[in-house]
């Protein structure tokens, strides 16, 4: 059931208990408390809005920056991660195998931004090694979403057999 | 004056589901319930193989019966799936849909006069084919209190010395039914006794819901050999504009099939008949997450129906409810068209699926939940209306 639970809430947070109990066919009192009982054990760790942040307005600037470290003795990488994820403009942080360690993605509102915060607050930590940023020019496709799709239309007659 | 128009053609009526299409779309902002086709696009992995077979210059006729890897394909496919065995090269034809299956079968059997059995509701191009073939279509009515399941006896009583054939269409369009493994034995059973063609139309067959699979009346003891199981890809791989289906049955039948075929088709069209075997290949997976999701719209619109009072039958197939509107002292052709013209939401009267189809309508859910969301909140303000 959990699992069902969370395709469904993994493809639209805004469906309710009441809807996703009719949808599995189960009580809505059951996926009440597996989603009360998911949020407290961090399976469900929030539920947010994917937005085409293009159309919104232009100052916002993705970057993904491959960043090679020193792991600490007995922390290994985790010590050296934390220190970047703070970072409020720091949108994600994943640990790579291949030839780098760390890739951080942030987002800015412009070059500049970015630049700051790569050569005022990375760079200068002691465990890091290197750098190398690159900006995303456009996003396709985001958490399994297409953007800005060509022809989303039904284009199916109204009536058919 | 005598038409210049063949009597036959003449005297067909036009489907009740175009001159309802003729209404819906004159007008603008319609949400419709009123389609019979997926609302998903083919899967990228089959449209990629077909794009595929262009470049590789694969743009000339096949074999008429279809191309023999494709049908190997499907040979494979009905023995995994439904523990029916067919020889790829004498007991396959690759149709231009399921459609074309349809027609083929009855000009393959029919003489002059002979009368086919038609369990209705049903798919609107029967019985027309039925009558271009030059046979007499006998209707058998069924209806809600029997979840719209067509029995044995309903059959039986309608044979006469002139029955050549009867078809049947399950999971079915416009209901939703399904048959139990119990329903099959006894029709089979029947069936075995009478020198009856039994033209099995299955293309909602991946469609199944619940843990009974579909179950193939051909795989019953005796039925083999005087079936035809119609099935296609329109349906279980969202492939409805390729126009690809297949006919399999003794190697008499579909030879029979197969002469008219080549004359009037000469093959199916060869990129189609390429997706197609990519979708028999790998589409496995694409078509098992269609179901699931199918399956959530199903649910999700029989509780909101009877949350309103509709009065609903539970579809386990295909992706059509068939709710009954009955109450609301209204023929189904005069509620959908109100429904159309006052909340601009379209779903199909049933009627147009056969004389007992009055008092229901045909709701379709291959639709995405908001739009089946919308479509639902118009259904309750016209019922509020009333």
């Amino acid at each position: 059931m959990r699992k069902d639970i969370l395709s469904l809430l993994e493809q639209n947070a805004k469906l309710t208990a009441e809807e996703i109990s009719v949808i599995l066919g189960i009580p809505s009192g059951d996926v009440e408390n597996e989603i009360n009982q998911m949020e407290k054990e961090q399976i469900i760790c929030g539920y947010g809005a994917f937005i085409n942040w293009k159309y919104v307005d232009d100052e916002h600037l993705t970057a993904l920056i491959e960043v090679k470290v020193t792991p600490s003795r007995g922390k290994g990488f985790k010590r050296i991660a934390e220190r970047i994820y703070r970072f409020d403009e720091v949108k994600a942080v994943y640990l790579m195998s291949g030839a780098y360690d760390l890739a951080v993605i942030i987002e800015g509102k412009s070059l500049n931004d970015v630049a700051g915060f790569v050569s005022d607050k990375l760079s200068p930590l002691d465990s890091v090694l290197s750098t190398a940023t690159h900006f995303v020019l456009n996003k396709f496709k985001d958490h399994g979403i297409i953007f800005n799709e060509q022809g989303g239309e039904d284009e199916r007659m109204i009536v058919s057999p | 004056m005598s038409s210049l128009i063949a009597k036959t053609i003449e005297d067909l009526p036009y489907s009740g589901i175009r001159r309802f299409f003729d209404i819906a779309s004159e007008m603008k902002d319609v949400v419709s319930l009123g389609v019979g086709e997926p609302d998903f696009v083919t899967p990228w992995h089959i449209r990629e193989e077909a794009v595929f077979s262009l470049e590789q210059r694969h743009t000339m006729y096949t074999a008429n019966a279809g191309m023999p890897a494709l049908r190997n394909e499907i040979s494979r496919y009905m023995s995994e799936q439904y523990g029916l065995r067919y020889h790829p090269g004498t007991q396959i034809l690759v149709t231009v849909g399921a459609s074309e299956g349809i027609d083929v079968a009855f000009r393959a059997v029919l003489n002059p006069g002979d009368e086919v059995l038609v369990a209705e509701p049903c798919f609107v191009s029967y019985k027309p084919c039925i009558l271009m073939a030059g046979g007499i279509p006998v209707s058998i009515p069924t209806n809600a209190g029997n979840g719209f399941r067509v029995t044995a006896d309903d059959i039986k009583s309608r044979i006469t010395g002139k029955t050549k054939a009867i078809i049947l269409n399950y999971p079915n369009n416009p209901t939703g039914a399904v048959l139990e493994h119990g329903d099959l034995e006894k029709i089979a059973e029947l069936l075995r006794e009478h020198k009856i063609i039994l033209i099995s139309d299955e293309i909602y067959a991946e469609l199944t819901y619940g843990n009974t699979p579909h179950k193939s009346i051909a795989s019953l003891p005796g039925m083999y050999d005087k079936t035809i199981v119609l099935n296609g890809f329109s349906k279980a791989y969202a492939m409805t504009g390729w126009r690809l289906g297949y006919a399999c049955g003794s190697e008499e039948l579909i030879a029979a099939m197969t002469k008219i075929h080549q004359y009037v088709i000469m093959c199916a069209p060869t990129i189609a008949q390429y997706g197609g075997l990519e979708a028999l290949r790998s589409g496995k997976k694409s078509v098992a997450s269609m179901r699931k999701e199918y399956d959530v719209r199903r649910r999700f619109m029989l509780s909101e129906l009877r949350k309103m009072g509709i009065d609903c039958f539970e579809a386990r197939g295909a992706f059509y409810l068939f709710p009954s509107v009955e109450r609301f002292g209204m023929t189904s052709e005069e509620f959908c068209t109100r429904l159309l013209q006052e909340q601009r939401l379209a779903v199909v009267p049933g009627t147009a699926f056969g004389e007992c189809g009055a008092g229901y309508v045909r709701c379709s859910y291959a639709y995405s939940i908001d739009s089946i969301k919308e479509a639902l909140s118009r259904l309750q303000k016209f019922i509020n209306s009333l």
